[in-house]
Parts: C-alpha cells; structure tokens; sequence
C-alpha cells in the first residue's frame, strides 16, 4: 500500500514556512527526538523538518525493506524521494552519526538539491582498515548485535521507559516515552550491522556542497581522528571541535551544537 | 532516596541502625555517579569489589562508558546516553563491565540525568546490578527463541512439500476424459490440512479416482492420509469393486492403531466406446452430483461407513454410464460446511451453482472453489476440495 513521506517516515514541518529549508536527520539509536534541543532554535528562521529513518521511531516498518535498506543508499535514496514529494530545494541538510553518512550519498547523487551539509559526528567507515583508524574492530560490531539482543527481552516486554525528574518540561513526557529510542528489534539489528559495516570513504571525495563537520572532543563511535579525515576528504569542508564528550551533542551540548550549525549556515560557505 | 527510618523502638538492639554511607558503600548493588559527560566522580565499595578496580583508577579519570565490552560502549552511546539527556533516565539496560583482570561482569543499569534548576545537566546517577545469572537465563531464552523461529520455518515448509506429495499440482491426462481438481487448505494454509485426491490408472482403460477426507490436522493427520492413499493404490489394482476396496482399506487404517478416521468417494471408471462405466463406493462421504446433458443435477452413490472407526462396516457400490456431456462432480464437506453470517453454503447452494456453471471441468471446479473460498470472506475454516470428471460431447 503505498503511503506519503508524511506517513513512512514520521515527518514533522514546523517553523516558517517560506522560510529556507532545514532538514535534519537522526543518528543510529533513536529517533527524531534527538533534535528536541537543537531544531527549536531553528524555527524562527527556517521550515524545520524532522523524519524518523525507516525502521526507526515512528517510521512505517513495513516501508523497511531489507533488500533496499542493505545499505546507506536505500536510506540516501528514501531521503531524496521524501524531499521531492515535500517538493523541497535548497536543503540545508544536518546529519547526525549515520545519517551524516546518508546525507553524503544523497547530495553526491543529487547536488543541485542540497546547498549545506552538516556533518555532526560523521565516520565513513566504523572498522579499522589497515591504516585506517575507524575506531572499531569486526569483533566489536559482533558485540554490539549481542548487546542489542541482550536489550531485546526488553524491548519485548513493552518496556515503557519512566520519565523522571523534568518536572519543569512536561513536554518530555508522553510523546517521548512512545518514540524516544524506540525500534523493532530485528529491524534496529539489520540497520545496526549496515551502519556498522558501511564504508563511505570514497563518497567523501565527490561532494560539491559546502560541509561542515561537527566533532566532539571525545567520542568513542566517531573519534577526532575520523572527524580530521572527513573534513579532509571532503573537498573544502570545515571542522569544528565542539567542547563536549560523547557521540550526541546535539542532547548533551545542545547551545554549543545550535551556535555551530548556525553560524555556518550564516556564512558564506565558502 | 530518602535516609533510613530511625530504628523502631522495639528493634533488636544487636542489629545497629544502619548508617547512610554504610549503606552507599556496601549496598547490595553498584552506585556511581558521573558528570553529564560521563566521568566517574563517586563509586561504592560493591561496585568496586565486583569489578576488582580501584577508586584511583575510575574518579575523574575514567568514563563510565569506559569500563564497558566495545559493543556495549556503542549501545552506550547510541541509546543509553541519548537516553539519559533525551529523556532523563534509562532502566534496566544490559550491558557488560570488563573487570580488572578482563573478565566480563553482566550488568543491568538503571541510570538518571539529574539537572539544575535551570534545567543544565548536573549529574549522573547510576545503579549496577551484576546479572551474570541473569544474562544467561536470558541468552538460553534467546536462542530458545531464535531455535522455535527456526523450527517452525521448518514446519511451514515441511507442511507444503507434504501436502504437495498429498495432493497432485494437476492431475493426470486420461484420454477420453477431461479432469480437473482443485484445493484450497484452510485458512493461511500453513498447515498440512486432511484432504486430499489422486487419480491412476490401473489398466488400459481402467482409472481409479479418490477423494478424501481425514480427520484433524497435522503431521499425524498427513501420516495417515498417506498411508490411505498408497493403500488405495495398492489395493485398487487387485480388486475390482469399489467396495471391497473400501473394507481392506478400512483393516489396514484400524490396525494403523491411529484416532484419525476418513471419508472417501472411491470412482473405478472403465472406457466404454464414447464414455465411462462407472462404479463409486462411498465411505461416510457426500455422494458425487452429476450434471446431464440438459443441466439437470442428480445424486449418484449410496451411503456407506467412515473408514477408520469400526470393525463391522458396509459399503455399497452404484454403478452408471457417464456419457458424452456429462460432469461428475466429487467434493469434501468443506464445501457445503462453508458458512457466514447468513447461513450455510449448503447443498443446495451447491446444486445450484453446479447447474449453473459453464460445461468445462476446470471452470466448474476453480469457480466452485472461489464462490466458497468468497462465501467466507477469504479464509475458508475448512479444507475446499473438489474434483470435476466430464466426458467430452
């Protein structure tokens, strides 16, 4: 049965509407909510757009489709048929850990499409590679589908996660509990060994738009290290080091994470 | 949390009151608590025990994240922390702490983001139960789960090979007469339903059809319906008569020692100049319809004994001429057993649909079967079989 982008992927509109256009993408884990602190500062200025990927939050399961979601290019293929029947032009794109990646195939496939990418906390390639450093071994992505299944019995038991001491946000309660980090199982287990397996480093090198790469400090999935390789691979693409730890800053460091997006996307580009 | 309770007044005074750091540092499970960005900055005695490390080794030095298997760092990262900041708390996450030596110690966490008045991060608390036994229940679980999956693919699978050996894609080319069956399992068709068909020949131009039914479902079920239909086979090239066939075959199913039982309409046709003498004997089984030339419908058979059930049984054998522009219509009860909220498919309704329906066999049948398969909306609750014989003219 063939639904809307609205419906597949769980897309939100908000902020003006004739403002430029800000897409944002979310990371392996979660869900749109990841944005909850950063795309609010954007919606005075731009139309916001918030999608959950296919097989994750919210999205249609049955839109997932192992075959066409055997790589990032069927999630790169999903977000250039989301943003043509949103009839959008002149995306500003920001990508969050995989969806960095999956930003960067959709705008080497269609560049007149995108006019900013930004890269937070991107890695073309999670295993090491003889003297590539990605920061991960085979055995370690093993270890990661062991400790989704470890939370699996959980996940089936319907585990509603409690939310506790926001007292003062009452908004993070009911939508969060149903969305926030919420998959199918098996699904979260295919998408997690083609995030962890996939390997974008020659992509790098055929993007045109301007790029930013937003790097933590310390951040054990996408490290320093491959934060500097993107930035030098792709070409005349910018690094800013975010004084923050972890992979989410757009959760952890929120102020740091809205000023350093837009900032760039204020500049030139150039 | 809140402090312990002051001590009853009538507590035994050998257990002292317990104290609140005592409490911290030897509680039966792991605490610690971390800044926003994950850094140890207090951990207890137990967690420190368990893991063999050292206070100097974890506070302000290491990340919680830190002490987990890579894999469980990923998660970490990707759900726990994301998580905590999203949300405000995760519970009972499994992960793995690797101990001091390496070894690894099974976890659940509980964890909880707690923020400022201004709503900024402030602190990181977690609790760490060991969950070795735990872990392993769950692992056996798991692959219990993932054997049972397996397992019944295999079945699904297992249940069509078998009901293809049961019941003939198509049957057989018999020349001087045309021949169609069609069958429908119940429902989504996963199991390996009790009806079935078959037509042979036995000499120049003798054939046998069967048509049948066996009681329940299932591989028991398929068992016998195999062993009814090789008897048949067997038996039909040695005896002439229906109905002595019918008797053997009840002997064999009663010494088969099985609960199933079975209906059949058991056809001998021999070619006989334009058309086909025909001999049926009936076993508990609803006798054949046959439709003459002028689309007139008359029964044909005599009622006899279910096959499986009982020693003494009778069966009686009708014999008449199929001659050219005739169909001779073999069904299971599945057919006039169908009902929906108005009623019954009937056999009436199926008179009338045969008296209805175009001359060609194949039609008959597969039109047959799709008015019953429609009349209950798609999922039919019994099995659907019918077989269709016509002489051309």
């Amino acid at each position: 049965m063939p639904m809307d982008a609205a419906s597949r992927w769980n897309v939100h509109l908000s902020g003006r509407e004739d403002g430029p256009t800000l897409v944002f993408a979310h990371g392996f884990g979660c869900a749109q909510g990841m944005w909850r602190f950063v795309a609010p500062a954007f919606e005075d200025r731009y139309r916001v757009v918030l999608f959950d990927l296919a097989g994750c939050g919210d999205s249609d399961p049955a839109s997932y489709d192992r075959v066409r979601h055997s790589s990032l290019q069927g999630h790169a293929s999903d977000l250039l048929e989301l943003c043509d029947e949103l009839g959008l032009a002149e995306v500003r794109f920001v990508g969050h850990s995989v969806s960095a990646m999956i930003g960067v195939l959709a705008a080497v496939e269609r560049p007149e499409l995108f006019s900013r990418l930004v890269l937070v906390g991107p890695s073309p390639r999670y295993v090491d590679d003889e003297d590539y450093r990605g920061g991960f071994t085979a055995d370690d992505i093993d270890g990661l589908l062991e400790s989704l299944d470890s939370n699996y019995l959980g996940w089936a038991g319907g585990m509603a996660p409690v939310i506790m001491g926001n007292p003062d946000r009452p908004e993070l309660g009911a939508e969060l509990t149903t969305s926030f980090c919420r998959a199918d199982p098996e699904l979260a287990r295919h998408f997690a060994r083609v995030t962890f397996t996939s390997d974008n480093r020659a992509d790098l090198a055929r993007v045109t738009t301007p790029s930013l790469v937003l790097q933590c400090r310390d951040d054990v999935i996408a490290p320093p290290e491959v934060g500097a390789y993107v930035r030098d691979a792709i070409p005349g693409a910018r690094l800013v080091t975010l004084d923050a730890t972890g992979h989410c800053p757009n959760l952890s460091a929120p102020e740091a994470t809205v000023a350093a997006i837009a900032a760039f996307l204020d500049g030139s580009g150039e | 949390m809140t402090g312990p309770d002051p001590a009853p007044p009538d507590s035994d005074a050998a257990v002292p009151a317990d104290d609140i750091e005592q409490l911290y540092d030897w509680a039966p499970c792991g605490y610690l608590s971390m800044t926003p960005g994950g850094v140890v900055v207090t951990v207890n005695q137990t967690f420190l025990t368990w893991t063999g490390l050292t206070r100097e080794d974890l506070v302000g030095v290491r990340r919680f994240a830190d002490l987990l298997t890579a894999g469980g760092r990923i998660y970490y990262e990707t759900h726990l922390d994301p998580m905590l900041h999203g949300q405000g708390s995760a519970r009972e996450v499994a992960l793995e702490v690797v101990r001091a030596e390496g070894e690894v110690l099974p976890v659940l966490v509980n964890a909880v983001l707690e923020r400022d008045q201004d709503g900024a991060p402030l602190v990181v608390r977690v609790a760490v139960f060991d969950a070795t036994e735990r872990r392993q229940y769950e692992r056996e679980l798991l692959r219990a789960r993932r054997l049972a999956e397996e397992a019944e693919a295999r079945a699904v699978e297992l249940a069509r090979t078998l009901q293809q050996t049961l019941v003939p894609p198509r049957p057989p080319e018999v020349p001087g007469l045309e021949l169609a069956a069609v069958y429908r399992p119940a429902g989504s068709g996963a199991e390996v339903g009790g009806d079935f068909y078959d037509v042979f020949q036995v000499d120049e131009d003798t054939w046998v059809a069967v048509l049948g039914d066996v009681s329940g479902k299932g591989v028991e079920a398929a068992v016998v319906t195999s062993l009814i239909r090789y008897t048949v086979r067997a038996i039909a090239v040695r005896m002439t008569d229906p109905s002595d066939v019918l008797r053997d075959l009840n002997r064999v199913v009663l010494d088969h020692e099985t609960t199933h039982f079975c209906t059949l309409a058991l056809l001998r046709l021999v070619r006989i100049d334009d058309g086909w003498q025909v001999a049926e004997s009936l076993a508990g089984h609803p006798p054949a319809l046959v439709r003459t030339p002028d689309g007139t419908v008359h029964l044909f058979g005599s009622p006899g004994s279910l096959v499986g059930v009982f020693d003494q049984v009778e069966f009686t054998t009708a014999r008449r001429f199929l001659g050219p522009g005739e169909t001779l219509v073999l069904y299971t009860d599945g057919v006039i057993d169908a009902a929906n909220a108005g009623g019954h498919f009937g056999e009436d309704g199926l008179r009338a649909r045969i008296e209805a329906s175009s001359p060609s066999p194949t039609a008959l049948a597969q039109e047959l079967v799709d008015e019953v398969v429609e009349f209950q909306h798609g999922s039919p609750r019994d099995d659907i079989a019918v077989l269709a014989l016509s002489v051309p003219g």
